[in-house]
């Protein structure tokens, strides 16, 4: 493949042709601050915070899905585009909910490291806010769309990683929020609870039920661990608090490991001794159910315990 | 007077909606119990839409307008059999007071260079064969006998013809592209989701003529190797639609549409994808994606569509205007249409003209008139005899131009460089009623509604402008109001993903380039000088004026007049609600507004 050579911060890296300038200064250890951007998944070129200058273009071209090209200048952090950056900064802080003492997210949450980063503590511009109803619909995941910045990660992965398509973009203009077909809640809709999309949000907009309260993210220790309850061998996470398994978490959406209620359950009820009931939707609702019926173990736990019957 | 041989009405949707429909067959009707056999032909737009329902009488052309059914009658006995004008029919001209006769000496038309409208209003556009008469696919029959693809491309690079629907793109470069694009499979696409307020004119064309779009979108793609394409048409242009779809159904059948088109070995089909009518789908990438099914969102380019468009394929996009350039490029000679308009900017341009100015309606003019001639020539002067102030250019990505910029020349690179842009053409004439700020608001108010909520700088940065501009006009303006719009506006302009959001500040900094004062009043003095926003005006009763009448207080809906008969009244401001009421009821202009 052929090798491009540019310029990032006066520095010379060569890449491979057709990667972009944010690989490029990936590779460089450059941080280039990224809301919508998952290599994981396709690149809509939404946020804008990846803006970058490149003298001879218009406008300042998202880094995530702009081409390097053979002796290209970028800056990474000119005036005009920091100036940018906290503008978008201070615009998203402008609609979002001053929780940051009480939301599950704090410390692991991409809007507040920004905003700690580029020192926007005043915001200058007000207006209306959204006042959207928090769903919290079902057992297992709590959505507030009111600290949802729309990067759409949750679409995409949903789409992409799943294949579900269970949510998408709804309205326009400032009315625009992610919700299911018929902007129901994600009870009423098609949703699997496989939590793909809470691994990917990168603020506190969606959060996983099971682990709200659990400690946030300098509390706990994470243990990677990886599902073997099929051959797709999907990566969560163990949530340990003070030594003990407090909870389960889906953790990196990846193709070809799609994740599964069924197996962030089933780890749950093997490492973490106080797991909360399993529910599962019946007809529309959500029960409490047993774990064998939850883990869809009834058929070979009845067979096990004929079999141990018949042996004695 | 020659002897009618065919009568033209229009049956554009200004015109229906005025009531052509009913006409025509009314007319016809008419004529047969007269015994007359004359054909009435109901046409497309011919542009003059306020004057609608309009009918030529031909050969002459003699010139109607505001024609309604019960006006047969008296067309018929006066008119055919008596060989006299309808003068009470006649348009008479509001700058001189004359009346017209024929549809060449009405100003609004004899200013024009009507090349893309040529046909619009004379043929028949549900017929072919008047579009072929009219020496429709002649340029394509040349195309496809003497040209090979590359040859095609050469001849639109040329020309010089750019885009019409907006940015002035080259389309031979652009055609170019996709031809040298890699792969097999190639889509021709027209944008028809024409979305700019007050703009009509690929409807018009549509519905006038479209055939004309047809056989441009076919040379296209003969030029860049497609075999398929698409008429992206907004579902609110349900007429053209109709139009169109005969027009491609009688294109099948006459072999300029199917397989191996007029015997040359070229294979072309087209199809109707009707959009659900939000504005961002003008944006290419937006609209590929309304065609793919996908919600209306724009894709970040590159790549571009002539690299990867439609269902990733090259693709070649140009909107309706464009596309009906092209027969005409190619009828005509490519030397031919460049010596049409100005060095960077060729052929014509079609206007739709609104706002405050007598004639409003399609002008079709070469580049590089100037906005005096199409405001003051064509549209004939500000309604009313009030005083020009400003023009809004292409729509609400566009900026407004003042008075001092009326002799600017209409092309696509003074329009930038004086912060408006050519756009699809819309032009909105203002006059001194008309309040800058809140003009700036109204164009804010609907590319905040129209944003896809993609990229954050355009969703919620629009938001927090439209917010600021709301709040000026309501007489809470705070002085560092304006820096805080120019730096919104910068950051929006510079980060935002799409067209929509890159050009969605342009109404406010135009208006705050050429009126910042306007907004300087509203903010430090709480007035607004135009008059128009509410929240800074006062009503109050001249007492040197006032008879004592009483009609004011009578009509007042709060009781805010109040007053002793044959004394001056006086109006409490408290009370007041600024409805406007006194001032249409008094007689002796003795309540006033500031």
């Amino acid at each position: 493949m052929s090798q491009v050579t540019l310029t990032i911060n006066g520095q010379k890296v060569t890449v491979p042709a057709g990667s972009t300038v944010l690989d490029a200064a990936r590779l460089l250890g450059l941080e280039i601050p990224t809301l919508c951007y998952d290599p994981m998944l396709s690149k809509p070129g939404a946020c804008r915070m990846c803006i970058v200058e490149i003298p001879g273009m218009r406008n300042l071209p998202a880094s995530c899905v702009t081409p390097v090209a053979e002796g290209m200048v970028v800056e990474t952090h000119s005036e005009a585009v920091v100036e940018a950056r906290k503008t978008i900064i201070e615009l998203l802080l402008a609609n979002h909910p001053n929780d940051c003492l009480t939301c599950e997210r704090s410390g692991d949450c991409k809007l507040q490291q920004y905003a700690y980063e580029y020192g926007v503590r005043e915001v200058g511009i007000q207006g209306e806010f959204h006042q959207y109803e928090i769903d919290e619909s079902n057992p297992y995941i709590l959505r507030d769309m009111n600290k949802c910045i729309l990067c759409g990660k949750c679409v995409r992965v949903c789409a992409e990683i799943k294949g579900e398509n269970v949510i998408d973009f709804a309205y326009r203009g400032f009315n625009t929020k992610i919700a299911p077909a018929l902007d129901t809640k994600l009870a009423e809709s098609a949703c699997v609870y496989c939590n793909n999309c809470v691994s990917v949000c990168p603020v506190g907009a969606l959060v996983d039920r099971r682990l709200a309260g659990k400690g946030r993210t300098w509390e706990v220790e994470q243990e990677p661990i990886i599902c073997t309850f099929c051959e797709a061998g999907c990566n969560f996470n163990l949530l340990k608090k003070d030594g003990k398994v407090v909870g389960v978490a889906a953790a990196k959406a990846a193709p070809g490991r799609p994740m599964c209620l069924k197996g962030r359950l089933g780890l749950e009820l093997i490492h973490n001794p106080n797991a909360a009931p399993a529910y599962l939707k019946k007809d529309g609702e959500f029960v409490e159910v047993p774990w064998a019926e939850a883990l869809g173990l009834e058929g070979i736990l009845a067979k096990l315990l004929e079999k141990g019957q018949k042996a004695e | 007077m020659s002897k009618v041989d065919k009568i033209l009405i229009c049956g554009g949707t200004g015109c229906i909606s005025s009531g052509s429909g009913k006409l025509v067959n009314g007319l016809r009707a008419a004529l047969a119990g007269a015994g007359l056999e004359i054909p009435v032909v109901l046409t497309g737009c011919h542009g003059f839409c306020e004057q609608g329902p309009l009918v030529i009488m031909e050969p002459q052309g003699v010139f109607y307008r505001r024609v309604q059914v019960e006006d047969a009658e008296e067309i018929i006995a006066k008119h055919i059999k008596g060989g006299e004008v309808v003068e009470r029919l006649l348009y008479t001209e509001p700058t001189t007071g004359e009346a017209a006769l024929t549809y060449k000496d009405v100003q609004f038309y004899a200013k024009q260079q009507r090349m893309v409208l040529k046909n619009c209003g004379h043929i028949d556009p549900e017929n072919i064969q008047e579009y072929i008469a009219a020496g429709g696919y002649e340029g394509l029959a040349k195309v496809l006998k003497t040209m090979n693809g590359d040859q095609v491309v050469e001849e639109v690079k040329k020309s010089g013809l750019r885009g019409r629907g907006g940015g002035g793109f080259p389309t031979g470069i652009k055609w170019q592209s996709t031809r040298q694009a890699e792969g097999t499979k190639k889509y021709v696409v027209c944008n028809a989701d024409e979305g700019d307020p007050g703009a009509f004119m690929d409807r018009s064309v549509l519905e006038g003529d479209p055939h004309a779009v047809i056989e441009g979108m076919l040379i296209c793609g003969y030029a860049i190797g497609a075999d398929e394409g698409y008429v992206y048409v907004r579902a609110e242009y349900p007429l053209a639609i109709k139009r169109l779809s005969i027009a491609i159904a009688q294109a099948e059948e006459a072999g300029y549409l199917g397989e191996n088109i007029r015997g040359s070995g070229f294979n072309f089909r087209l199809k109707i994808k009707a959009g659900a009518g939000a504005f961002v789908c003008g944006e290419e990438t937006a609209l590929l994606n309304s065609i793919e099914g996908e919600r209306g969102m724009p894709r970040p380019r590159p790549p571009f569509p002539a690299f990867k468009g439609l269902w990733q394929k090259p693709t070649t996009l140009n909107n309706v205007e464009t596309f009906a350039n092209v027969p005409v490029i190619f009828r005509n000679g490519a030397d031919w249409y460049a010596s049409l308009g100005t060095e960077k900017s060729k052929g014509t341009k079609v206007f739709a003209l609104t706002g405050k100015v007598n004639n409003t309606g399609l002008a079709e003019v070469p580049m590089g008139i100037t906005m005096r001639q199409i405001i003051f020539d064509i549209g004939g002067g500000i309604k009313d005899g009030k005083k020009f102030k400003a023009v809004q250019i292409g729509g609400p990505s566009g900026g407004c131009l003042p008075e001092e910029l009326l002799d600017l020349s209409i092309d696509y690179d003074s329009l930038t460089a004086a912060g408006a842009m050519m756009g699809s053409g819309g032009l909105v004439v203002m006059d001194e009623t008309t309040c800058m700020v809140d003009l700036a608001r109204f164009f804010l108010n609907f590319t905040q509604k129209e944003s896809c909520g993609k990229c954050i700088p355009c969703r919620e940065g629009t938001k927090r402008m439209l917010e600021i501009l709301q709040r000026i006009t309501d007489g809470k303006g705070q002085q560092s109001d304006i820096e805080t719009l120019e730096r919104l506006a910068k950051v929006i302009k510079s980060t935002s993903l799409c067209g929509l959001g890159q050009t969605a500040p342009n109404p406010v900094l135009a208006t705050l380039r050429y009126f910042r004062h306007e907004y300087v009043a509203h903010i430090e003095e709480g007035k607004c000088p135009a008059g128009v926003c509410t929240a800074l005006l006062s009503y109050f009763i001249e007492p040197e004026t006032c008879k004592g009448c009483g009609l004011c207080a009578k009509n007042c809906p709060v009781g805010a007049i109040t007053g002793v008969v044959k004394e001056p009244y006086t109006i409490d401001t408290a009370k007041c609600i600024k409805c406007g009421v006194c001032i249409t009821k008094c007689k002796f202009g003795s309540v006033q507004r500031r």
